[in-house]
């Protein structure tokens, strides 16, 4: 059972395919700027039947994948050792809250110097793009970890084990999943911006190199794909993410 | 006499306030001197080829900001990244405010927005270049569709959050629509509208370079890619730096802006309970 937000939207949604479709098809819009949502739907099964890029979707999931367990475990350590050092922490916050207005992938060519032309240097940059993100939001979920909780452990007497496992985790479960949504977002970006800049292999440069060969069908096509599977992964942690909130008593 | 209470230990106070400041900035001189260090040694081990030292890097930042050509780069950034923020901030605000204001519409376009925030925007970069040509126009676009977004989201939940006893009161009073954004919404929902234009200014400054590094013959995002593709590494460091130490110190302000009205919320609604 659709809600009525639920409804209008999927008819705002099909009611603006459908305006570009009818736009395309008529000729409104040229050929050479957008082709129809149609012509993008083929372009992507075709890429699908196409092994070359089946292996540089695969390739950029995989580097993503590596990128975002690196970002996970390196910015839950860091935010862990940063919420036991407050001193740090305060004199950290200007720079760790102007983090994202610097262009990290400009580090791209010291990394491939670093890593060697490979698929290290693209999840090193996806990393560096996602490690903030996991290292606020593990700082601000410990930190909301209410007193009283944390009194009620010490009067159980817990180990310092158990007081991590049965109280900071817990408690802090929804904004440790924010991080991790957070490192999915920003890795695909980190890892297709490297693509596009400089790179052989994946679905950034794949992009790229349709762009720069003028086959638009093939462009939209891969778009297309990647928005999908972007969006398919994100809308499947915001199900796991609304549970995990139901499962603590919503709120 | 109740009012002698607070002022005695109200001095003190200042005094503590003011030796914390004090203490803060010995604590962010430090941080900065260890991160210094670090480069440093980091320099040190992977060569200075790879990763050049603090010092040459100042220095090859010092020589580019003499090079004439400097300044031309940096106010075509400059003026492409001024309008992108007015254009992102304006519009997000006006949105948000809208879709704050509208039930449904807010509930309608809040799970799009997010998909749209969490796309990598970087691959529309060929989308935009056909739609605005190459030139200050797919540089301006570009910050603009990164940064619009979170402004939208922020001003959109914060009128969201806005006590309904306010709409009712403006009710009572008769006020138009603009009225009531410009004297009920935008005032209630101020703090998360401070919180969404720190998050877009980074973002559309990050829009902008990266606009200007794929669709553009000036500017420091052109610099930046020139070096990235001659391999010059001196040049790209110091690029960065420039352009961590501007955005570090900007947001640094919108911060303390930020935090002053969290916290003064905070104190007048602790004040009215």
């Amino acid at each position: 059972m659709m809600t009525r937000p639920g409804k209008v939207r999927w008819a705002l949604i099909i009611a603006a395919l459908a305006l570009l479709e009818g736009a395309c098809r008529l000729g409104f819009v040229s050929r050479q700027t957008i082709i129809a949502p149609t012509a993008m739907a083929a372009g992507a099964w075709q890429a699908l039947g196409s092994a070359e890029m089946r292996g540089h979707i695969l390739i950029t999931l995989a580097s993503v994948a590596q990128s975002i367990g690196l970002a996970i475990v390196v910015g839950f350590a860091v935010g862990a050792a940063l919420y036991r050092l407050p001193r740090l922490r305060r004199t950290l916050d200007p720079f760790l809250a102007s983090y994202y207005a610097v262009p990290a992938f400009v580090f791209y060519p010291v990394f491939i110097v670093l890593f060697g032309l490979n698929r290290w240097p693209l999840v090193a940059i996806g990393f560096v793009f996602a490690v903030t993100a996991v290292i606020i939001n593990t700082l601000d979920g410990l930190s909301r970890v209410p007193r009283g909780v944390r009194r009620t452990a010490a009067v159980m007497k817990l180990t310092p084990l158990q007081h991590i496992f049965f109280i900071m985790l817990p408690a802090a479960a929804p904004w440790l999943f924010t991080g991790a949504k957070f490192a999915v977002v920003y890795s695909f970006i980190g890892v297709i911006a490297g693509e596009f800049v400089l790179s052989g292999a994946g679905l950034g440069h794949a992009i790229a190199f349709a762009y720069n060969s003028f086959d638009n069908a093939t462009m939209y096509g891969l778009m297309l794909l990647l928005f999908l599977i972007v969006g398919g992964i994100n809308m499947q942690l915001w199900i796991w993410e609304q549970r995990l909130y139901a499962r603590r008593g919503g709120y | 006499m109740p009012g002698a209470v607070d002022i005695d230990p109200a001095v003190p106070a200042a005094e503590h306030a003011r030796s914390r400041g004090w203490s803060a900035l010995a604590d962010t001189v430090l941080l900065i001197t260890g991160m210094l260090i670090v480069w440093q040694v980091a320099t040190l081990i992977i060569g200075h080829e790879v990763l050049t030292s603090p010092l040459e890097t100042a220095r090859r930042l010092s020589a580019i900001m003499a090079d004439p050509d400097f300044p031309a780069h940096s106010w075509e950034t400059g003026r492409a990244f001024g309008t992108a923020l007015i254009i992102a901030l304006a519009g997000g605000l006006t949105i948000g405010v809208a879709l704050g204001a509208h039930r449904l519409s807010g509930q309608v376009a809040a799970p799009i927005l997010v998909a749209l925030y969490s796309i990598p925007k970087i691959t529309l970069y060929p989308v935009i270049l056909l739609l605005f040509g190459l030139g200050i126009s797919a540089k301006i676009a570009f910050g603009v569709i990164h940064g619009i977004i979170p402004v939208i989201i922020f001003t959109m939940n914060g009128v969201r959050n806005i006590n309904g006893v306010y709409f009712r009161a403006a009710r009572a009073m008769r006020l138009s629509g603009m009225q009531t954004a410009s004297n009920i919404i935008v005032p209630a929902a101020l703090p998360e509208i401070v919180s969404g234009f720190r998050i877009g200014f980074s973002l559309t400054l990050l829009g902008t370079l990266i606009g200007e590094m794929f669709a553009s013959q000036r500017g420091i995002g052109y610099m930046l890619v020139k070096a990235m593709e001659t391999n010059d590494v001196a040049t790209v460091m110091a690029l960065a730096l420039f352009l961590i130490v501007l955005a570090t110190a900007a947001s640094s302000v919108l911060l303390v802006i930020d935090r002053r009205l969290h916290q003064s919320v905070i104190a007048q609604s602790g004040d009215s309970q």
